[in-house]
């Protein structure tokens, strides 16, 4: 099987690309990437005006199976991850139950196997149950099939204890994802402690909390030497925290999510749920930093956080509901107004979105390189949608991005050189 | 009075103009005549029904409510939430489609959640009024205030207005440095540092760190309630300690004009946010408000029924 992509504009930041070039696809590889290509028994795709890309990586969606299909599932979530333009997602172990061992691990896989649309990098636990107690077997989950570890959604409590995951991580190889969170500072929170906090009369959770908790994770990766990657940084005291850290030589990396870059704690004062969000929405102040910290590096990574809630989670009293909201379908679009703003280019967009999270996740991808797999993004940078609950292949609907005017949209998903997804 | 009130809920002070406010203590104003009646009814709302949702305990705002809607002859519903099927897992919005189903034509809701009003006003085809929705507003208790403030002051703008006591945990404080900000007057805030953040400035309060400076010649020096209930910790280290540092008494009250009006929402922990000799002092106003109350929930409900310029 042959794909022949002709005249898109090739955007590769691994190989430094950025012109209008022919791709050719066989046997699930990338084997050729030149001027003009001509392939006898090829399908042929017409590329032109559309940017091509190595495919996008999410590094953290909830795919919610096992135990809460209703709100998602591995087959609805990898439909709307190829939809969006990834080819591969990493999926956060707070199932239920959590994937802690190593047979939920390979559950997953098989799962995904099953749904044959993007490839799913399972997380696995940091600690049995995500109790926070006592480490899960990192080997044994590897062998099944975890490329990292998290506790996310819930930070590990103890210093003492994500120091140890740190270092038993070295064996291995695998990354360590953290969710930056001070509990005692933020527990019973529901939006930013300030502006949002005082207007909406709603107990805040504080940016310091989340700087906290960054501060000692980075002070571990100093300590242990080991590779900590902060997840969906939210404020303005957790990117200069990452800035210093980086500066001097830690090995920390870290992530933020579209709705950091494109809301504020504003989203919020109408008391909609679907802008209910942990870490949550915060200042115009810390958006902006976010924003410039993925021009500058110091964020490495746009992954979505993608968490979906159906409406039994959503539609009832803000204190009530479910913290989180759908991303896998709308991060391309806002990611792209950035590049409109110039905050960034085409290139470090396509570093954010694929380039990084291979290299973070160490999986393959991110990369057009001849003999990698077959895995491309094709999308218009250009063509204007707007948002409906009926153009959502995720199973649930909860986004605060209903009924947005959006630029930019994928047209062509394939994965280990299959078309998974099409909307040419 | 021409005016025309078109807001089919009242949610919160912010979303009232001053125009707003003006209009609903002047329809209340009118409306407190027929209070003092021999038979203190009109027939006005007769054949609606008002629904009471009172998830939270209520004295004086529940009573209130239910003596405007009568003397306005409409029909009560009173559902609490205890010995209801919430306690049977029951959601909020299905108990509310559920009496709506039966005929209600508004609600009148207090919950313990911030913008459980909001949610059923956004869900329900009938009239919403919150009657108080936890940290967040207390919009009938502020215009209750308003109006007592107005009948003896003369005026709302002007005024130097001192909220004492647990400003983050009040719903009331909220309200109240919204509507007299919008009226015009200054609202000063004070009381243990744990429970008065930085952010009310955001909403146009003055925060002080020292009681004495709120209280410093106010107008207007309203007391809170020291919420014990509301609380996962102590965020004050002992009554004793609050009552000597923070509580209102004769002494501290000197430092506000003369003709200071002394004002509560209720219920009051005597001898802690008040000290027992203000009880019988000439410029405590409190059961004032509480019967400028049902006058003001009378126009309240008046106004949203749309008998708008009687």
């Amino acid at each position: 099987m042959k794909l022949l992509l002709r005249g898109g504009r090739v955007v590769d930041p691994s190989q430094g690309i950025d012109r209008v070039l022919d791709l050719l696809l066989e046997d699930g590889k990338i084997v050729a990437l030149e001027g003009r290509i001509e392939a006898a028994g090829a399908e042929v795709i017409d590329c032109q005006g559309l940017i091509v890309s190595p495919g996008f990586i999410d590094m953290h969606v909830h795919l919610r199976e096992p135990g809460e299909e209703w709100k998602e599932t591995i087959e609805t979530g990898t439909q709307a991850a190829v939809a969006g333009g990834f080819t591969a997602v990493a999926c956060m172990p707070n199932t239920k139950p959590p994937n802690d061992n190593a047979e939920i691990t390979r559950f997953i896989l098989e799962k995904a196997a099953r749904a044959g649309l993007a490839r799913v990098y399972p997380v696995a636990c940091i600690t049995k149950g995500q109790q926070g107690q006592e480490l899960t077997e990192f080997g044994d989950l590897q062998a099944a099939g975890a490329r990292a570890l998290s506790d996310d959604g819930r930070p590990v409590p103890e210093a003492a204890l994500m120091r140890l995951a740190l270092e038993y991580a070295k064996n291995f190889d695998l990354p360590i994802i953290s969710h930056a969170e001070e509990l005692s500072l933020s527990e019973g929170g529901h939006v930013n402690e300030g502006l949002a906090s005082a207007t909406l009369g709603l107990r805040g959770i504080p940016s310091q909390g989340e700087a906290v908790a960054i501060f000692r994770e980075v002070m571990l990766a100093e300590l242990t030497r080991s590779p900590v990657h902060i997840a969906h940084v939210s404020t303005k005291a957790g990117v200069e925290i990452i800035r210093a850290a980086k500066a001097k030589g830690l090995p920390v990396t870290a992530e933020t999510a579209p709705h950091y870059f494109t809301l504020t704690e504003a989203a919020t004062f109408g008391y909609d749920t679907n802008a209910k969000v942990n870490p949550p929405l915060r200042s115009e102040e810390d958006r902006r930093a976010v924003e410039a910290a993925l021009g500058e590096g110091v964020i490495d990574v746009i992954a979505t956080d993608h968490a979906p809630h159906s409406e039994l989670e959503k539609v009832c009293e803000f204190e009530k509901a479910a913290f989180g909201l759908i991303g896998l379908e709308t991060a391309l679009p806002l990611a792209l107004r950035l590049v409109e703003r110039g905050v960034i280019d085409l290139s470090r967009l396509v570093t954010l979105l694929s380039v990084n999270p291979a290299r973070i996740l160490k999986v393959p991808g991110g990369t057009l390189k001849l003999g990698s797999p077959a895995d491309v993004t094709v999308f218009d940078p250009e063509e204007r949608w707007v948002l409906s609950p009926e153009d959502i292949h995720s199973k649930s609907k909860n986004s605060p991005f209903l009924g947005w005017e959006l630029r930019g949209r994928a047209k062509l998903t394939i994965v280990g050189g299959r078309k998974v997804f099409s909307r040419l | 009075m021409e005016v025309s009130f078109t807001h089919r809920h009242l949610l919160d002070i912010s979303s009232l103009s001053a125009e707003d406010i003006d209009y609903i203590l002047h329809t209340a104003q009118n409306l407190k005549e027929v209070l003092s009646r021999p038979i203190p009814k009109v027939p006005t709302l007769r054949g609606k029904l008002v629904t009471h949702l009172f998830f939270e305990a209520s004295t004086r705002t529940r009573l209130s409510f239910e003596k405007a809607a009568k003397a306005l002859s409409a029909d009560v519903f009173n559902f609490t939430a205890r010995m209801s099927s919430v306690e049977k897992g029951e959601t909020l919005l299905d108990t509310v489609l559920n009496l709506e189903a039966m005929g209600t034509h508004l609600f009148v809701i207090r919950h313990p959640m911030a913008g459980a009003p909001h949610f059923i006003a956004r869900h329900t085809k009938a009239r919403v009024i919150n009657a108080g929705d936890g940290f967040h507003a207390h919009p009938t208790q502020a215009l209750l205030d308003m109006l007592t403030v107005k009948e003896k002051k003369g005026t709302l703008s002007g005024l130097k207005v001192a909220i004492i006591g647990d400003i983050r945990h009040s719903r009331v404080a909220h309200s109240n440095i919204v509507g007299f900000r919008k009226m015009g007057s200054e609202v000063y805030v004070s009381g243990p540092a744990t429970m008065l953040p930085p952010e009310q400035e955001a909403l146009g309060a003055r925060v002080c760190y020292r009681v004495e400076e709120a209280l410093e010649g106010a107008d207007v020096v309203m007391a809170l309630r020291v919420q014990k209930e509301r609380h996962g910790r102590k965020l004050f280290p002992s009554l004793r300690e609050y009552a000597r540092v923070f509580g209102l008494n004769a002494r501290r009250l000197a430092l506000a004009k003369e003709d200071c009006l002394l004002m509560h929402p209720g219920p009051i922990n005597w001898g802690v946010e008040l000290s027992p000799e203000l009880q019988h002092d000439p410029r405590n106003v409190i059961l004032e408000q509480v019967t400028n109350g049902v006058a003001v929930r009378m126009a309240l409900l008046v106004l949203l029924f749309g008998g708008g310029s009687s």
